[in-house]
């Protein structure tokens, strides 16, 4: 038996420790567009305040299978989910399961920053209000600003467009506009790409700061962001047919230093991507 | 037609043709431009002819109560309000309608509603406001006053006309609110879904405030488009200036005015007939103002997301 053979042969779920706890639980998920399958057969457990990067080259379906974890692929006309996405052991497509709720529990931050045309306390304060929050409005602002690490680039223009921010800002705000509606779960869909290197050095510390308290999930094309920012890495592939699927799901130093297929290994060391 | 000057390869060619037909594209565009001075020029000249009547004096054209040539009366106050009544009324009929519609297209239709909605505005849009005029004496006027008590609804009234106008221009209101609210960027809409927005919330809550100027300049053009109205007024409003602020009495429009001056037997020269001018001078005023604050606003919106 060659080694090829081999590490084929080793099992693609990665076998977690017993002491993580998983939060989400992908299972036999099939996504298709219409009559297009986009991602075949993507089982994986997200494990709690842990950052996990959907990594992989275009057109693998991370960001399909980052967008099924919120239901926010039910946006798009002509999607269909198979398999099971649970939840805290709830299942995500149960017909009774409302996807409002859900995206009040599992947030998300768009590859570009997209504020709301309203001024910075708005932007911060719009979720809350149509949660029905009714504590005090200006602490929430702070705190989630505290949190996004904006606040002391804004906390005396506050009432300023969000669209007048840089770009950088603009992204920590959309963070800190996620944190405000309080989730347990963040999506990142490729949440820097936008960015120049130090705004997106400052997404990256933040990420690092914010798994304390969240459980992120980060959709990025740049493997040096995975590497940096994630304790653990999916590497998706594409078949012959253009269906993404899960080729390797590791520790993060473990698929980039020591990774257990050919493919991973090729795409990290930039064969193709 | 190409040729080099001088030896050089890369040498600047000589293209006429492009030169002649760059010359007639600017001769057309100077004619549209040498059209719209002309008629200002016409109007204000005109105008003048009317203000220099010894019967007529600005302040008294601006401020009177009563529009009466036959004793040498003439403030367009009644003229104005009933302008301004069916206008209004069109506004408050045609706006929310129209808006509604726009929503309805951009956010819910599915293609095969909007296939069938789209074309049916279309429609609407072409029907000719002649034939608006005359729904609105034979088919509104009797809902009034069926509704209303014929006891209080007068045959010509500015309601009747105010709403029609409001039908007619709730295509126009329809096609741009619906363009302002797609021009919304979607990431804003996907910004609100995520925060666990409910549709209705994202909708009125997020895209229709982000497409508040871009919705503002279309309201002002049709307002603006609602003041000119012509046909609708002459038939279903009233022949006679009337100054009154109840919708169910009849009162003659600006445009009304001008209609029947202009088709009747006045004699040129004669003030009544200048009056005609000096009011057409008026709408003018009003509607490239309206237009030109609508541009305004619309410019911001682009700015905004560009």
């Amino acid at each position: 038996m060659n080694t090829t053979n081999l590490a084929e042969a080793l099992p693609r779920v990665y076998e977690q420790p017993q002491e993580q706890k998983t939060i989400i639980a992908l299972k036999d998920v099939n996504i298709y567009y219409g009559s297009f399958q986009a991602v075949k057969q993507a089982s994986l457990d997200i494990y709690e305040h842990q950052v996990t990067a959907f990594i992989g080259p275009s057109g693998c379906g991370k960001s399909t299978v980052l967008r099924s974890i919120n239901r926010m692929n039910d946006m798009i006309r002509g999607s269909r989910i198979e398999g099971s996405v649970r939840f805290h052991d709830h299942d995500l497509y149960a017909s009774d399961v409302d996807p409002v709720l859900i995206r009040r529990k599992i947030g998300m931050v768009f590859q570009k920053p997209n504020p709301f045309p309203k001024s910075i306390y708005e932007n911060i304060a719009w979720g809350a209000r149509i949660n029905g929050f009714r504590g005090d409005y200006d602490e929430l602002v702070e705190t989630s600003l505290r949190s996004a690490a904006l606040w002391d680039e804004v906390k005396d223009k506050l009432k300023q467009n969000a669209l007048r921010l840089s770009g950088g800002q603009q992204q920590r705000l959309c963070i800190a506009r996620t944190i405000a509606v309080q989730p347990q779960v963040i999506l990142m869909d490729e949440p820097a790409s936008a960015l120049d290197p130090i705004a997106t050095g400052r997404i990256e510390e933040l990420i690092l700061e914010l798994k304390n308290s969240y459980t992120i999930i980060i959709v990025t094309h740049n493997m040096g962001q995975a590497s940096r920012v994630s304790d653990h890495t999916a590497f998706f592939m594409v078949d012959e047919k253009r269906r993404g699927y899960l080729e390797e799901y590791a520790p993060t130093e473990q698929l980039f230093l020591n990774p257990a297929h050919k493919k991973t290994e090729e795409y990290i060391s930039g064969k193709f991507g | 037609m190409i040729q080099h000057v001088g030896n050089h390869p890369f040498g600047k060619k000589h293209r006429p043709h492009e030169v002649v037909i760059e010359t007639l594209l600017f001769l057309f565009a100077l004619f549209s431009i040498l059209i719209t001075v002309g008629i200002a020029f016409i109007l204000v000249r005109e105008s003048f002819l009317f203000f220099a009547d010894p019967d007529v004096d600005l302040l008294g054209f601006l401020t009177g109560k009563v529009w009466q040539p036959m004793i040498g009366l003439f403030g367009f106050l009644p003229l104005l309000n009933a302008t301004l009544t069916t206008s209004l009324i069109a506004m408050l009929l045609g706006i929310p309608l129209g808006l509604f519609v726009a929503i309805y297209l951009a956010e819910y239709a599915s293609d095969r509603v909007r296939g069938f909605l789209k074309p049916t505005l279309e429609v609407l849009a072409g029907i000719p406001t002649i034939v608006y005029g005359y729904f609105a004496l034979t088919f509104m006027t009797p809902l009034l006053r069926s509704l209303f008590g014929e006891s209080r609804v007068d045959i010509y009234n500015t309601a009747s006309a105010g709403l029609v106008i409001g039908i007619l221009v709730l295509p126009m209101i329809a096609t741009m609110a619906e363009d302002a609210i797609t021009s919304v960027p979607k990431d804003l809409r996907l910004a609100a879904y995520a925060l666990g927005g409910t549709s209705i919330e994202t909708t009125f809550k997020v895209v229709i405030p982000a497409a508040l100027s871009g919705l503002s300049a279309t309201f002002l053009l049709a307002l603006s488009r609602a003041i000119g109205e012509t046909m609708v007024v002459a038939l279903a409003a009233g022949a006679g200036p009337n100054l009154t602020a109840n919708p169910f009495k009849a009162a003659e429009t600006i445009t009304g005015y001008i209609v029947r001056i202009s088709g009747g037997d006045v004699s040129y020269n004669s003030v009544d007939y200048n009056s005609i001018f000096a009011l057409g001078l008026v709408l003018f005023v009003i509607t490239f103002t309206l237009n030109l604050v609508s541009r305004k606003i619309s410019g911001l919106f682009h700015q905004e997301y560009d």
